[in-house]
């Protein structure tokens, strides 16, 4: 029966005079359809910008470490990182499960939160995706060069060879082949299909002969058509509900590299669940830290109001909980399993040679994210980006400190020692931030930055039992 | 050039905002038209119902995929590591669906993504780079803020007259006869 319709409830609700909730507006100043269009177009079809240049030209010159790193690690061999005895995992796979992280917040606005039904994710969610992807190209290169010989590197893939042995699927490393391959493949799909009707916009607006090609190309032919429409958002929702459990399992995997061994340190099971919740809240933190800039660059505070970012600042504090919670269940686990070696890794770690690098990822990591609990911090533009920059620096500590401690005082003191990274790997790792930011810019200038007409599908004006009539609909 | 010579495919009529177009969709699919489509610059909730579509069954895809990808995985773990090449690791069986199962996952995932990818463009007839659509005059600002709805010649109850009179009726405006 509905509660509604029952008299008794209704002069119940007469007595109690429930409040009226406003519903945050996702679109600030009562904006019309055709004013996003032409805000978010504009941002791909004005004259290039001198910043523009500028960032990229700098980011290119940034990229070069990278290449140059490589080039000089190919021609020379793997010897020139730092990783020696008994460290043999270090700023390749620090630099990996980093930029991995990174690239999950992407894929939580884009599907979970899609399947949450929340609708701030609109404005948001095409760059983050954007940023996944790059930030899986990023982390792709560590395994890939990390092997060794990189000209080898298809016996990764279940590619028949003239020595005729497969690849052994009883290895984590193997699952993560598999996993970030997955992940990067359906990640690119989603997006591209996410863009398709925007791309269409860019079409039918294009003046210039090269764009009317490339965006129609790209745009398929799209005419917004409802039945097409109809089989689109179901493929939306089924791509969701397939990157759901495709975005828990792949950083549950890569934790599994670390987890399925038997290091002290390592082998534990709040591996998974905790690997996820630190991904998400740095991939939140580098979502912020893209997008208030360009926020500001392009005058984008109507569509990503203080709303939005309250929600993405909201969410970096409950992960970063999360993380501060795990943080502490190790070392009661290590405590209350009464393992020596186990114990002793994880009071090394807080008190031992690598003791600095375990209190910035402390004091970044579950400190500094506290500060969200505060309204006026959350509202303070400035200072959320400050404290995004902690949770990116916060998170990277977090893997140095996983791996390197673990590795660094193993079971035989007469093999530890302490590492440091090579110039090399300072290099290479700087130069991924210009590869990922020339990637960004590319994606910035050529493609839609956000889904217009996801966006449009939120607005008071799309409801079509009406809406306020004061809204404008057109121009 | 009898072959190349026009003939009319549909009348198109404008509307200008969400409700408009979701009342014009109800009413002609109860009018009784069949060959007939709504364009929006966005998924209208509810339009869906308003014309009278039923659930789409791109989920099929989804489930061929799925099933696809989860079988090519067991097999190829089973013939690589169990039956080509059998290796002993870590005393575990030769093969088992246990030990590979991230595999078989992931080409799960992997496999139904390709077919609810592909399935979209096969079930929505695309990549069509032209359609008679696209000559409708106002056909450039329907991804941006304007709905089409648009009745093809083909349907049994189309008349040039009449179905342009019944667009006018509903508030539809610059109503146009698009050529094939």
């Amino acid at each position: 029966m509905n509660l509604m319709e029952d008299s008794a409830s209704q002069e119940l609700l007469a007595r109690v005079k429930p409040a009226h909730l406003e519903k945050p507006a996702l679109v600030d100043n009562g904006r019309s359809f055709g004013w996003v269009t032409d805000k978010v177009c504009r941002i791909v079809e004005d004259k290039t910008p001198t910043w523009w240049w500028a960032c990229f030209l700098v980011a290119l010159c940034i990229a070069a470490f990278t290449f140059v790193g490589l080039a000089y690690l190919v021609s020379t061999g793997v010897g020139v990182w730092g990783e020696t005895r008994p460290v043999y995992w270090a700023w390749d796979i620090v630099n990996f499960v980093f930029w991995i992280g990174i690239g999950h917040a992407g894929t939580l606005i884009s599907a979970i939160l899609c399947l949450l039904k929340q609708k701030w994710r609109t404005s948001i969610n095409r760059a983050a995706e954007a940023m996944t992807i790059f930030a899986v190209c990023c982390a792709g290169i560590y395994p890939l060069f990390h092997v060794g010989r990189v000209w080898l590197v298809w016996w990764l893939l279940p590619i028949p060879t003239s020595n005729s042995i497969w690849p052994q699927f009883r290895s984590p490393l193997e699952w993560d082949v598999f996993a970030v391959s997955t992940y990067f493949t359906v990640s690119l799909l989603f997006w591209y299909m996410g863009m398709i009707p925007d791309l269409a916009v860019l079409r039918d607006r294009a003046v210039k002969v090269w764009r009317k090609y490339f965006y129609g190309i790209l745009a398929m032919g799209w005419r917004g058509s409802n039945r097409h429409w109809s089989n689109y958002e179901m493929a939306y929702l089924m791509l969701a509900g397939l990157s759901t459990p495709l975005v828990l399992s792949v950083h549950t995997i890569v934790s599994f590299d670390f987890a399925a061994s038997l290091l002290p340190g390592w082998h534990t099971t709040i591996f998974p669940p905790y690997f996820v919740a630190g991904a998400i809240f740095s991939g939140f933190g580098m979502v912020l830290t893209l997008m208030l800039p360009l926020r500001a660059i392009f005058g984008l505070h109507d569509l990503i109001t203080q709303y939005h970012i309250d929600c993405m600042c909201k969410i970096i504090l409950a992960t970063g909980s999360m993380v501060g919670y795990a943080y502490s269940m190790e070392f009661f686990i290590a405590w209350y399993g009464a393992n020596p070696y186990e114990g002793f890794a994880f009071i090394n770690r807080a008190f031992g040679p690598y003791a600095w690098a375990y209190w910035i990822m402390i004091a970044c990591n579950v400190i500094s994210p506290q500060l969200f609990w505060f309204k006026f911090i959350r509202h303070n533009t400035a200072l959320v980006w400050i404290i995004c920059i902690f949770v990116n620096v916060g998170m990277w500590f977090e893997r140095f400190v996983i791996i390197v401690t673990s590795l660094a005082n193993d079971f035989l003191p007469s093999s530890w020692n302490y590492y440091s990274p090579t110039f090399v790997d300072i290099a290479t790792f700087f130069g991924t931030f210009g590869l990922f930011s020339v990637l960004f810019l590319l994606f910035v200038r050529f493609l839609p930055l956000m889904p217009m007409a996801e966006i449009k599908a939120v607005m008071p004006q799309a409801d079509v039992h009406g809406h306020d009539p004061k809204l404008p609909l057109h121009h | 050039m009898d072959a190349l010579q026009k003939k009319p495919f549909a009348l198109v009529a404008c509307f200008n905002s969400a409700p408009a177009i979701y009342h014009a969709a109800e009413k002609v699919r109860d009018h009784g038209f069949k060959s007939w489509d709504v364009f929006t610059p966005f998924p209208v909730h509810g339009l869906d119902r308003a014309m009278g579509m039923k659930r789409s069954t791109l989920p099929r895809m989804t489930l061929l995929g799925g099933t696809v990808g989860f079988l090519t995985g067991c097999l190829m773990t089973w013939f690589m590591n169990g039956y080509d090449y059998p290796l002993i690791v870590g005393g575990k069986p030769y093969w088992s669906p246990i030990f590979p199962f991230p595999v078989h996952y992931e080409l799960t995932i992997l496999f139904a993504a390709f077919g609810t990818f592909f399935g979209m463009f096969l079930w929505n007839r695309l990549p069509q780079h032209y359609h008679p659509v696209f000559d409708y005059p106002e056909f450039a600002k329907i991804m941006d803020d304007t709905f089409l709805v648009v009745i093809e010649a083909e349907d049994p109850k189309f008349d040039i007259e009449k179905t342009k009179e019944f667009l006018l009726s509903l508030g539809g405006h610059n109503v146009t006869l698009i050529e094939n």
